[in-house]
């Protein structure tokens, strides 16, 4: 205890300094003690990986998305050999129909899925933190405006208006004769997930708000003159990202799923776009004649959302309030 | 209570107008012209033209929301191409198929009911019951088969699902006829055949999410005060769980099976699609494929209803319990 | 500013809240200065309307009535706009200390608020003026990088005195400093608030439910009833010579070996009436050992007696009727 006590103070201050640990860290300690965080951790790193390398992945494996194999077919459009053509140079076999590589695709449809998902959580996530933390902590009429949005925006059947809004948007913009350009799907989507999926967010981070704003840290702030911003931005949300991840966890799945759902009832990424949903989709056709192309692209889907939901449960046992203070 | 319920009915009342609108808007008012995206290829301009005209599209936008608007309440009359006086809940005519969109509805609405209710009460039994195992033996084997289950559930879409099932059980083992509907009066037995499969998937994946939300409620009620002052007072187990728990845990289940199964009615787009079941929600994409309008709205518009409908009576029933809810 | 001029002035103040069955009348009529450097204490049961006052004196609550001036300046109806350049000057401190401090922030981020907040950079910058702080509350300023959790309770108080007094405010409004604390670091904390107090030249205004500790602390007593003040006065007056029955029933109440008794035990009976119905007439009547038919009739004002410092609202005060 070298010269740590101050005389006229009786509280124990443990010597030497230390570095402080956050909740936040705290959290990510009890994280790195998961073991299933940590398997589902690497998982989706590999998958990140794998997305971001796929035009390396490209370069090595030395197909392309694109590229047909119509050799390998039968007479049918049937891929030749085993499990629907699966050989040292086709990793998961060939598409019936067109003949292009599914391994190839697979890694190309995990590069859209994580962009189109990534992108969208992040904007649901940040329209929601907004609109969440505003109506929590102001209350009022603004409240009362947020919770009716948020019921409208649950009455609007998600899929059916994806759906109808799609081709009515793409007509809006291009002709009716016009070369739609991916991109532009691509965005469409994002955008659809944005103004469907921030619901969850707005309300989870309203209840928090509510629960803090009469906290005395932030009565403390306000007697120091601090403004809405300053009220939300430092002293509010910094006390709600624990939920605000977690759902963002649990977004980016949604969204992976979403992108199929909407490829799988015919709308969202068009085919030159290589999709999980589309190829899905196209392989329900061939369930009797070849379960291999079904198996792949659904198998990877699942392993992803799997591993996804996998980790945001951890991340939520990690940074439960319950155990937090 | 008379106060909360007329304030609660009116935000349904306006949220579903706002729907309405929106579609209209969207729809409508959006793209260059609605007609040309009925039809995109081989129509002729006359035609067009005469469709145009039958739907009012020369007419300004107001106009043709306000007749639409009179159509739902009162009726209107429609052209001689559209089958002339259309009754009072009108929703308008189907050029794609021929027919009052009313008619159309009444025939997919069935299925879609046929598919969900017997889905619901499916997933809430199996939700509620592995969640209820998991939560009061928590850590053991039970728990960790059933916490495997639900999150298997939550990942695995439905189509992926729906297609192991009709591979398995369709066209490998043949149990099972190819997905169809058949009204429950004709055939009961077929009826429940032909939508089986229908029903495990959705169930697999909505009773996952249900055991994990009542595993969640269940464990966070077993640990408040009124539970332990219950076993102080020496009740048994049974007691303790079936009279107290359980009954409060349920309550936010309940809400969530409420709002579920209103969305649910709204279309099971993906199961329909994936079983070839003609329902709502195939009528939907149906519709949009086709660019039915009129058929589009009133999809959009019966969804809208059934999730407003469901939210208004999971109020209710949430005020009917807790008195507190109508003073907030 | 004169030497005679208060630096808070507080006249009327009252605060409403409307609630599901009236009006909830949290603060009913306040009057009462405090001068530069000088200590006030407000005394009264839990529920008689201090922490609404506490919170009405720095503006985090808009009073329903009454003016409050702070320097000269009437600030009860001022906008935040208006309040900004008094807010560094007036600073509060609150019980709770668990709730009072952002646990997502450092301890040196939690002090270095109000500087940030008010664009206020020291001339050794704001790293150096935390330290000093942490210094000057008895913290080791080595531990600034620390979060709330891994402070104790009376270190954690330690850091909101630090925080309020990082702008160098003139008044400083403590609500229940200590009552949330250990009684072992009770003194300590109540001895580190007397030192900044004289060392500072700080006005204070010191909100507590236990006498004890506003006897120990403040020059100057306010006892208040239901949201009103029943007695104010010069700390050994009232103290010696209490006029109104309660604060004499407050006095009595305080465990004291050095006080000899004097007029025996004064015992308060009943529960506080609800502020949402008072009692007509005077608030304390109901619970009055010596309440008369004109004390339900008509409200006693808060008046000086004898030309001295000390004003009493009761018909019948200790000193003039006993």
């Amino acid at each position: 205890m070298d010269g740590t006590l101050r005389t006229g103070t009786g509280d124990p201050i443990p010597a030497g300094r230390t570095v402080g640990r956050s909740p936040g860290r705290l959290a990510w300690m009890r994280l790195r003690r998961d073991r299933t965080a940590l398997v589902s951790a690497a998982v989706l790193v590999l998958f990140v990986l794998v997305a971001l390398a796929a035009p390396l992945i490209e370069a090595a494996y030395g197909i392309g998305p694109h590229d047909q194999f119509q050799r390998r077919l039968d007479g049918f459009g049937m891929p030749l050999g085993h499990a629907g053509g699966v050989s040292g140079e086709h990793f998961f076999g060939l598409e019936p129909g067109l003949g292009r590589d599914i391994f190839i695709r697979l890694v190309y449809g995990l590069r859209t899925s994580f962009f189109v998902a990534c992108t969208a959580a992040v904007l649901s996530t940040l329209i929601g933190a907004a609109l969440g933390g505003l109506a929590g902590y102001l209350g009022g009429w603004l409240d009362a405006v947020v919770s009716w949005l948020t019921d409208l925006t649950l009455a609007m059947p998600f899929l059916i208006v994806a759906l109808a809004l799609t081709p009515t948007l793409a007509l809006r913009f291009y002709g009716q004769r016009d070369e739609v350009p991916p991109s532009f799907g691509v965005g469409v989507l994002i955008a659809i997930f944005a103004v469907f999926g921030w619901t969850s967010t707005a309300r989870l981070v309203r209840g928090q708000v509510i629960a803090l704003r009469e906290r005395e840290f932030v009565a403390a702030a306000r007697a120091s003159g601090a403004g809405l911003g300053h009220l939300l931005v430092r002293q509010l949300l910094p006390n709600t990202w624990a939920p605000i991840l977690v759902s963002f966890s649990f977004a980016v799945p949604q969204f992976v799923t979403g992108e199929a759902a909407l490829s799988f009832i015919g709308v969202g990424l068009t085919e030159p776009t290589p999709s999980f949903g589309r190829m899905i989709y196209q392989s329900l056709d061939y369930l009797q004649t070849d379960p291999a192309f079904v198996l792949f692209p659904g198998g990877t889907l699942v392993a992803l959302v799997f591993a996804f939901n996998l980790f945001g449960d951890a991340l939520r046992d990690a940074l439960d309030p319950r155990s937090a203070r | 209570m008379l106060r909360f319920l007329l304030k609660r009915a009116l935000g349904a009342v306006l949220t579903l107008f706002t729907v309405s609108v929106l579609t209209f808007g969207m729809f409508f008012a959006l793209p260059r012209d609605p007609v040309s995206g009925m039809c995109p290829k081989n129509c002729d301009p006359q035609r067009l033209e005469r469709v145009r005209q039958e739907l009012g599209l020369r007419d300004p936008l107001v106009d043709q929301y306000a007749n639409y608007l009179k159509g739902i309440v009162a009726g209107r009359d429609l052209g001689g191409a559209q089958g002339g006086r259309c009754d009072a809940p009108c929703l308008g005519w189907s050029y794609v198929n021929n027919e009052a969109v009313t008619d159309t509805l009444a025939r997919v609405l069935p299925v879609t009911v046929s598919i969900v209710v017997p889905a619901a009460i499916g997933w809430l039994l199996l939700g509620v019951g592995l969640g209820m195992v998991s939560a009061l033996r928590p850590g053991s084997w039970w728990d960790r088969a059933a916490i495997g289950f639900s999150l298997t559930g939550a990942s695995v879409p439905l189509y992926v699902v729906g297609a192991v099932l009709l591979l398995v059980f369709v066209y490998t083992l043949r149990w099972l006829p190819v997905p169809a509907y058949t009204p429950l009066a004709t055939d009961p037995l077929r009826w429940a055949g032909g939508l089986v499969l229908a029903w495990c998937s959705l169930a697999f994946l909505y009773s996952a999410i249900y055991a994990r939300l009542f595993r969640a409620q269940l464990l966070e009620t077993l640990s408040e005060d009124f539970v332990r002052t219950a076993r102080a007072k020496g009740l048994s187990n049974t007691r303790v769980y079936g009279k107290h728990a359980l009954r409060a845990a349920i309550a936010p289940v309940v809400t969530v099976a409420g709002l579920d199964v209103g969305a649910a009615l709204g279309g099971t787009v993906i199961t329909e699609t994936t079983f070839g079941l003609p329902g709502l929600g195939r009528a939907a994409v149906d519709a949009v494929r086709a660019g039915d309008l009129p058929m589009i709205m009133a999809t959009v518009l019966v969804a809208a209803v059934f999730v407003v409908l469901a939210n208004l009576l999971v109020d209710l029933l949430y005020a009917a319990i807790d008195p507190r809810v109508r003073l907030g | 500013m004169t030497a005679g001029e208060p630096l808070l002035r507080v006249r009327g103040l009252t605060k409403h809240f409307p609630v599901r069955g009236g009006l909830l009348r949290a603060v009913d009529g306040l009057d009462f200065e405090v001068r530069a450097g000088e200590t006030l204490g407000l005394v009264g049961e839990s529920g008689c309307g201090k922490s609404t006052t506490a919170r009405l004196l720095v503006r985090l609550l808009e009073p329903t009535g009454g003016r409050i001036e702070f320097a000269g300046q009437d600030i009860s109806r001022a906008g935040r706009r208006a309040l900004r350049p008094l807010r560094p000057q007036m600073q509060i401190i609150f019980q709770d200390p668990y709730a009072s401090l952002n646990p997502r922030h450092t301890a040196g981020q939690i002090i270095a608020m109000p500087l940030q907040v008010n664009r206020i950079t020291p001339p050794d910058g704001i790293r150096a003026r935390v330290r000093e702080l942490m210094e000057l509350v008895g913290l080791d300023p080595e531990h600034d990088n620390r979060y709330p959790h891994e402070f104790s309770g009376g270190q954690r108080q330690r850091v909101g005195i630090a925080r309020a007094l990082a702008t160098g405010p003139r008044l400083v409004v403590a609500d229940e400093p200590v009552s949330a604390l250990d009684v072992s670091v009770q003194a300590q904390v109540v001895n580190l608030l007397r030192r900044l107090q004289r060392e500072l030249g700080l006005a204070f205004v010191l909100i507590s439910h236990d006498l004890a500790v506003v006897r120990h602390f403040c020059q100057r007593i306010a006892v208040m009833y239901l949201g009103r003040i029943v007695e104010i006065g010069d700390r050994d007056d009232i103290c010696r010579r209490p006029q109104h029955p309660y604060t004499r029933a407050l006095l009595s109440a305080v465990p004291d070996v050095a006080r000899r008794d004097r007029a025996g035990r004064v015992r308060l009976t009943g529960e506080v009436p609800s502020p949402l119905d008072p009692p007509s007439g005077c608030r304390f009547r109901t619970r009055c050992p010596s309440a008369r038919e004109r004390c339900a009739v008509q409200e006693p004002a808060l008046i000086r007696r004898d030309g001295g410092n000390q004003a009493t609202a009761c018909h019948f005060p200790a000193g003039a009727s006993a």
